[in-house]
């Protein structure tokens, strides 16, 4: 009894403590993370590359110089005279605006890519893993089974039968990106489900996709926010390398895998710029996106590790 | 163990049944005629063209002959755009090929990166472990596609060392670089699998009771902490095949190896569906047969699996 | 000659929020074939201190003092040297059987090659062996057993198997770290008993580490009482129970329900357990303490000796005497 009130003579006159959510201690954590801000801050200023690169390149991408054809050796190198910042490709058009670009595509890639695995995967894997039993059974067939596949082949199969489009290729990349999500959505749901607050909410008598929707999937979405930093690179790798074998979006839009291809194709004539250009971009975009996913990881989830 | 794999083996074949009607039925409803890129072919020309292919029987007829023919003789049928050729000759010039480079990188990289990862777990914290980190985030950002020009730039172009391409019968000058290019990524991931693994297990209560034993460290390594940590490598092999056999399409095309790569980017570009549907039934088929032969693999390592 | 001399053990770890000290300067002995339990809360670094002796502590931890055994210093002993008294002279048993023996590895191998090790002995002998040990602490079929992996067999079972593993080089000090905690009770009075078994064939020393007084009463000829990686008090365990001498046993033995006297409610002691990154200059019970006043919190009592070959520390207990 003295003991008791002793604690609570404690608790009332310590300073109240001010309550953090775990999105602020998430962030907190994040913030502290050196290697993960410093691959926000690349991605940022990708992005905005990006986004404010048409607006001050002096040159359109798909204009041809004239002047440099012909010498693009010579007189595509990078250069501030002629407007060429980062030199042109082997045809005299401007690099510059070409990355701008195909930065924008793969980004756009990448994302749209990212987007449609959090929404197609983590349903799925969410119905799979609250109803369990024989749907779960079935429906995890189903992605083993597709999992199977060499998908990159059925990929370029779809692109070439449906003819080459951007939507086709968001479609495509699409189809094959939800499946890990599905996998890691239905393995988080599966230990959600033996919480008490989902227990109470069946026992209350709360309908299964109500429970899925308001229980579930807002408590799988640390674990999918940290997979789909962590997608977004490998979509824009599956693009770059569709771009690279010449199957990706087309001419005169390009890609950052379609301009490494260019660039490695043209590295014996003494035009290097054209390889590191768009290479530049790509790693530093690939690093960001993983030092964020894995700050991401740790700030969200701090017992792994 | 002999009725797992018989078991397994039961669920794959209508796996591989799907795999090739499915392929088929996407071939079917493509649109136009393998032969109708070809402009100023007469009418009478085309369906003699048609007939010969067989392309002018009914759905029914055409998909049970191809999958007749796929599963009784191993025949893939006609190319449409190699006419003295069939998809078989073909596979038959281009698969020993991908074999060859494909098995090297393989094994670079599950036993190089499987041996750097576990080091480095072991070393934790040295400059072994920083070197294997570094190694595994580095080569995160380079895919083959990105590490075969820069493999060339370096040591065709600068140093002059290796050949740029080429395939020469598989002479080891021509397949160092595929197989580098080819396998650095996954032996990065293999690396950084198995160290988080290892670092993992040498942390668990059971090598603890392993140390108070008064094992010696490297029994303990070998002995106890070995097996599990490689589990999540094993289960890693599967899509590393996977991620192998589409990156030698890659491979095929920089190196002009001439690996069946080659002939399925070819064939795509020219929508010769023929050798496509054979490569990708012939990929497919192996990668089930892998998978299947990985999850053997685990069962036989983890005895907390019952089959 | 004590068989186990552990002087002003200090034990702590680098963490990114600071110096965890878990164990600060504990003294105390143990003569070939006694028993002592250490007893207190979880936090109160009794697990540490086992380790330390057994030198198996995690990679950031570091530990000062003495500990004797057999006449030679072990502490920080390099591990090629430990190597040759862990299992064979000291063994121990830990906390959690489910995860403590390794899944992927048949029993018999495991428990043989601790005899192929130590003893030379070889792979038939040391199985033979084995299976004798398995039917020493009562697992029947022990032979068929010894083919049999971790998981096929029940967590006391596993207890007991660690057991087995634990006295194959019939060495002369056992720790047992928390063997029942994580058993069924009714489990856990069949491996209290192989304990009390296990010392009275074997001569072996035991040190049983546990926060479950039950548990020590039957059990363990000595008790030592820690708290904040400090010994608090430390006796014949008949004694100690009798007439606790430190406030903290007090509450202790007050905390623990009882079925011969009616009680209202449960006795609880106030407070959290120390945080071992900030610890009181004096006495680490001091903020929790009821009998706590003026010198508790700046200066850490000293040990003294009391009544039959009794110690503690305590400021309030000595100046009741005095």
């Amino acid at each position: 009894m003295f003991a008791t009130k002793s604690v609570a003579d404690d608790l009332a006159g310590a300073a109240p403590v001010k309550g953090r959510s775990l999105w602020a201690d998430a962030r907190a954590r994040f913030l502290r993370n050196r290697a993960a801000v410093a691959g926000l801050i690349v991605l940022l200023l990708v992005a905005a590359f990006a986004l404010i690169g048409p607006l001050i390149a002096p040159w359109n991408n798909e204009d041809i110089d004239w002047n440099v054809l012909g010498n693009v050796a010579q007189g595509g190198r990078p250069s501030l005279e002629t407007g060429h910042w980062f030199g042109t490709d082997a045809l005299g058009r401007d690099l510059f605006a070409r990355t701008v670009q195909g930065t924008q595509i793969s980004l756009l890639v990448g994302i749209v890519g990212a987007l449609i695995s959090v929404i197609v995967g983590t349903l799925y894997g969410a119905i799979a893993g609250y109803f369990g039993g024989r749907i779960d059974n079935v429906m995890m067939r189903i992605v083993d089974v597709l999992m199977s596949i060499p998908y990159m082949f059925v990929l370029i199969l779809l692109l070439v039968v449906f003819g080459r489009s951007l939507l086709m290729l968001f479609i495509g990349i699409g189809l094959i990106s939800w499946l890990d999500m599905a996998r890691i959505a239905r393995g988080q749901t599966l230990t959600l489900k033996g919480k008490a607050y989902i227990e109470a909410a069946v026992a209350t008598g709360v309908r299964p996709f109500t429970i899925i929707l308001r229980h579930i999937i807002p408590n799988l979405l640390g674990v999918v926010i940290v997979y789909a930093t962590l997608l977004v690179p490998s979509m824009i790798i599956y693009e770059s390398f569709i771009s690279f074998l010449g199957l990706g979006v087309q001419e005169p839009l390009t890609s950052w895998g379609a301009l490494i291809n260019d660039g490695a194709s043209e590295m014996n004539n003494g035009t290097l710029w054209m390889l590191l250009a768009p290479l530049f971009f790509f790693v530093i975009t690939l690093f960001g996106f993983f030092f964020v996913g894995d700050g991401l990881r740790d700030a969200l989830d701090p017992k792994d590790r | 163990m002999v009725v797992y794999i018989i078991k397994r083996l039961l669920i794959a074949i209508p796996v591989l049944l799907i795999l090739i009607v499915s392929t088929f039925i996407l071939m079917y409803a493509a649109p136009g005629s393998p032969f109708a890129t070809e402009r100023g072919i007469p009418p009478a020309v085309l369906a003699n063209l048609q007939a010969q292919y067989g392309l002018d029987q009914p759905f029914h007829i055409q998909i049970w002959r191809y999958v007749v023919g796929v599963v009784t003789e191993f025949d893939f049928g006609p190319s449409f755009i190699y006419r003295d050729q069939d998809v078989n000759d073909l596979i038959g010039q281009g698969f020993p090929v991908t074999l060859t480079y494909g098995f090297w990188s393989f094994l670079v990289a599950v036993i190089v990166g499987g041996s750097l990862g576990i080091l480095a777990a072991v070393r934790h914290n040295t400059w072994l472990d920083y070197l294997a980190v570094g190694v595994s985030i580095g080569a995160q950002v380079l895919p083959n596609f990105v590490l075969a020009p820069i493999l060339v730039l370096t040591f065709t172009l600068w140093l002059g060392w290796l050949p740029g391409g080429g395939w020469q019968g598989g002479q080891w000058q021509f397949v160092i670089l595929p197989v580098i290019a080819l396998s650095t990524s996954f032996m990065a991931s293999i690396a950084r699998i198995s160290r988080a693994s290892m670092l993992e297990v040498l942390t668990s209560n059971y090598i603890r009771t392993a140390r108070a034993k008064g094992l010696p460290m490297r029994r303990v390594i070998f002995r106890h902490a070995l097996k599990p940590a490689l589990l999540p490598v094993i289960s890693y092999l599967g899509p590393a095949f996977v991620g192998m056999i589409t990156g030698s399409v890659v491979i095929d095309i920089y190196f002009s190896t001439g690996g069946i790569g080659q002939f399925f980017v070819a064939s795509a570009l020219n929508r010769d569906y023929g050798v496509m549907m054979g490569i990708t039934i012939l990929l497919g088929a192996l990668t089930i047969f892998f998978n299947l032969l990985v999850d053997v693999l685990y069962a036989w390592i983890d005895p907390k699996i019952r089959y | 000659m004590a068989l186990l001399d552990v002087t002003d053990l200090t034990v702590s770890f680098d963490t990114p929020d600071g110096t965890v000290k878990a164990v600060n300067g504990m003294t105390l002995s143990l003569d070939p074939g006694d028993s002592l339990a250490i007893v207190g809360e979880s936090g109160s670094g009794k697990t540490q201190l086992a380790f330390a002796i057994l030198g198996l502590l995690a990679k950031n931890g570091t530990a000062g003092g003495s500990i004797r055994f057999d006449g030679q210093e072990i502490l920080n002993l390099p591990e090629s040297k430990l190597n040759a008294i862990r299992a064979n002279e000291i063994a121990m048993i830990f906390q959690d059987p489910m995860t403590s023996l390794n899944p992927y590895l048949r029993v018999g191998d495991q428990m043989a090659e601790v005899l192929m090790l130590h003893k030379g002995a070889s792979k038939r002998d040391a199985f033979a062996e084995s299976a004798r040990m398995l039917d020493a602490v009562r697992i029947p079929d022990a032979r068929a057993r010894l083919r049999m992996y971790p998981h096929e067999f029940s967590g006391g079972m596993r207890q007991r198997i660690m057991a087995a593993m634990a006295l194959l080089c019939r060495p002369k000090l056992l720790i047992a770290d928390e063997p029942t905690t994580a058993l069924d009770v009714t489990v856990q009075n069949q491996i209290m008993e192989l304990m009390a078994d296990i010392q009275r064939d074997f001569g072996t020393a035991l040190i049983l580490i546990t926060h479950d007084l039950a548990i020590v009463a039957g059990s363990c000829v000595k008790t030592l009482v820690m708290y904040g990686g400090r010994v608090m008090e430390t006796g014949a365990t008949d004694d100690v129970f009798a007439a606790p001498s430190h406030p903290y046993t007090r509450g202790l033995l007050n905390a623990v329900p009882r079925l011969d006297v009616p009680q209202e409610k449960l006795e609880t002691i106030p407070g959290d357990p120390p945080d071992l990154t900030a610890l009181p200059a004096g006495c680490p019970f001091s903020p929790r303490c009821p009998a706590s006043h003026e010198p508790c919190a700046t200066t850490m009592p000293v040990q003294e000796a009391f009544g039959a070959g009794r110690l503690r520390a305590c400021h309030a207990a000595r100046e009741a005497v005095a």
